[in-house]
């Protein structure tokens, strides 16, 4: 359990109350949403927070371990396309349940890849994620069940489940529930001894063997945690755009914001993705409505090479500095 | 088959600017093929409006193409290899790159397909039941004179050979007074050079847009593997192989599928021989 792994490193609250906030903060926001009650509100939202998730998922392996993962639209359109499965078969099926199974096919296929080219050094897992996007998107446009290059059409039921009013409202619900999931499992893992192996790792694998770390054993869980939310936050997606076509869900700008929103904000802590999807998010929703749809997707990597460079802590780090 | 040669032969020079960067500089630089769709672009307007041959146009673009490059490497070089950090931020720095340069390509040319004109594109040569497309031939061609200049360049002459030495010891390099920098800024300047030709043979051979680049990332990264890393005849050797393969399977299976087929040698050359065919 978090709570009983707060040491000296782990100052702050406990893993409950943790929670509890999130949770707190979680249901305000649903509340807030409501009472505006307007739907473009909750259409924003969702992408917002569904970049929180796939940036913390990112930040699980990349951030914590330092292998980097480029292969997000893959985990992202497995999640998504297990939905479009599982609609096609059983069309009644809630979709927290489809968000699982997504999570778990996405997971799978981390596990196989990560079992692969874990063993070497990071760079080729790095590649082979970037070529395991192109192969997954080249096999669903091939699988003519799931609409093949032509896409397929997902039919959006016009009032949610259990709460009521418009079905975004219930889809940004459940991303939202989510985000609290993930929020938690990253912050449990940072205060528990599996951060701290991942560090190692991240800080001096060679050493960290050494040391007894069973670094491939904690590569492959970090490799499946961090797909698994990836293939989760993809579950919903066919409900939000209602057509889905490889070529949308496979698009770049999923993979750039995922990584440059943790980069943005800050890898070290869970904190980092959320404040870079946030502030990247609204940016771009922004540009999107003020400027044009084509700019917003060149922000994202303009200031992932921008913080790089010249902040490579992120904006957790800039403050971090000032206060030691 | 013999098309799948060809294909190969265009999949050398596609290859060979990773291996000099990859292979011989260690700098993962997976934005290449996005630069070789710079080069494209380059050769198509060079074609449309002044009406240049597309390879001719690369080879004046080359000096450009190798300035760009010479720039990037020092950017790199400042913001990550000097702090050696250059796994996670070096990375997503190039990825940074591939996305800004294909996303701007998008937004100055659009989504179509491009093509360029040039008196080789229709004929074929024919040797009795043998057809050659020129398309294909004269691309092979080029690749061929490319990677054999460039071996010859790096074993003959003064700087290649001091590339060669940095790919094998920046220490001893540095002991020695010698500025492994300034060497792997050129290197690297030459590997964004042959992205200019890469690019104009790659839009001699069929339409481009701008996103078919990251189809040649899994590519071209699996025939530097597959090839060890930079000894250039093993890529060549990975590239036409690569080239019959993807052909092959493109006549039983179809067409969607060759792209799935690097990844295949991709993961099976990772698992079962990270080193290369060729490779120590």
């Amino acid at each position: 359990m978090a709570s009983s792994a707060v040491r000296h490193r782990a100052p702050g609250l406990s893993g409950v109350a943790f929670t509890l906030v999130l949770l707190g903060v979680a249901a305000s926001l649903f509340a807030f949403g409501r009472w505006l009650s307007i739907s473009y509100a909750f259409f924003v939202g969702y992408v917002v927070v569904q970049y929180i998730v796939l940036g913390t998922a990112w930040n699980i392996l990349g951030g914590y371990t330092g292998y980097v993962n480029f292969g997000i639209t893959a985990f992202f359109a497995i999640g998504a396309y297990s939905t479009v499965v599982l609609y096609k078969l059983v069309p009644a099926l809630p979709l927290p349940v489809m968000v699982l199974v997504g999570g778990v096919m996405a997971g799978l296929v981390g596990l196989g890849t990560g079992y692969l080219t874990l063993r070497l050094r990071g760079v080729f897992f790095s590649i082979a994620t970037l070529a395991l996007a192109v192969v997954v998107q080249t096999l669903i446009t091939n699988w003519d069940f799931v609409g093949g290059a032509r896409g397929a059409y997902v039919l959006r039921p016009r009032v949610a489940p259990l709460i009521g009013g418009d079905y975004i409202q219930y889809l940004f619900l459940v991303m939202l529930g989510l985000c609290v999931v993930a929020l938690m499992v990253a912050r449990a893992i940072e205060r528990s001894a599996l951060g701290y192996g991942f560090a190692a790792i991240r800080d001096d694998e060679g050493a960290a063997e050494a040391s007894g770390v069973p670094t491939l054993k904690l590569k492959l869980i970090a490799t499946v945690l961090s797909g698994g939310f990836m293939g989760m936050a993809g579950a919903p997606l066919p409900y939000y755009v209602t057509y889905l076509d490889p070529a949308s869900g496979f698009s770049l700008n999923y993979a750039v914001n995922a990584i440059a929103m943790p980069l943005i904000g800050g890898t070290a802590s869970w904190l980092g993705p959320v404040i870079g999807a946030v502030l990247v998010g609204g940016l771009q929703e922004y540009i999107r409505v003020t400027i044009s749809s084509a700019a917003n997707v060149l922000v994202a990597g303009v200031l992932m090479v921008a913080f790089v460079i010249a902040a490579p802590e992120g904006i957790v780090g800039l403050f971090r500095r000032k206060r030691r | 088959m013999i098309s799948g040669l060809l294909l190969g032969g265009f999949y050398a020079a596609v290859s060979i600017g990773v291996a000099i960067s990859f292979g011989m500089l260690d700098i993962v630089n997976i934005a290449h093929p996005a630069f070789i769709l710079l080069g494209s672009y380059v050769a198509y307007i060079a074609n449309t409006v002044l009406g240049l041959d597309p390879i001719v146009a690369a080879a004046i673009a080359m000096p450009a193409f190798y300035l760009l490059g010479a720039l990037i490497y020092q950017i790199y070089y400042v913001a990550f290899e000097r702090r050696e950090d250059q796994s996670l931020r070096g990375l997503s720095f190039f990825f940074g790159l591939l996305f800004i340069a294909e996303v701007t390509l998008v937004l100055i040319f659009g989504v179509d397909y491009r093509l360029v004109q040039a008196s080789y594109i229709g004929p074929s040569l024919k040797f009795g039941p043998i057809e050659l497309p020129l398309r294909l031939l004269v691309p092979f061609g080029v690749s061929m004179a490319m990677v054999a200049g460039l071996q010859l360049f790096l074993s003959k002459t003064f700087l290649g050979r001091a590339i060669q030495a940095v790919a094998q010891d920046q220490l001893a390099l540095r002991l020695m007074a010698a500025n492994p920098t300034r060497i792997k800024r050129v290197a690297f300047g030459l590997s964004f050079a042959t992205a200019a030709i890469a690019g104009a043979i790659l839009i001699v051979i069929q339409p481009v847009e701008p996103s078919i680049g990251r189809e040649y990332i899994g590519r071209v990264f699996a025939i530097v593997v597959l090839g060890g890393l930079g000894s250039f005849a093993g890529m060549v050797i990975a590239a036409l192989s690569l080239g019959i393969v993807e052909t092959l399977t493109a006549t039983f299976f179809g067409p969607s599928w060759a792209p799935a087929v690097s990844f295949g040698v991709l993961l099976v050359t990772l698992a079962v021989r990270p080193s290369g065919i060729l490779g120590r």
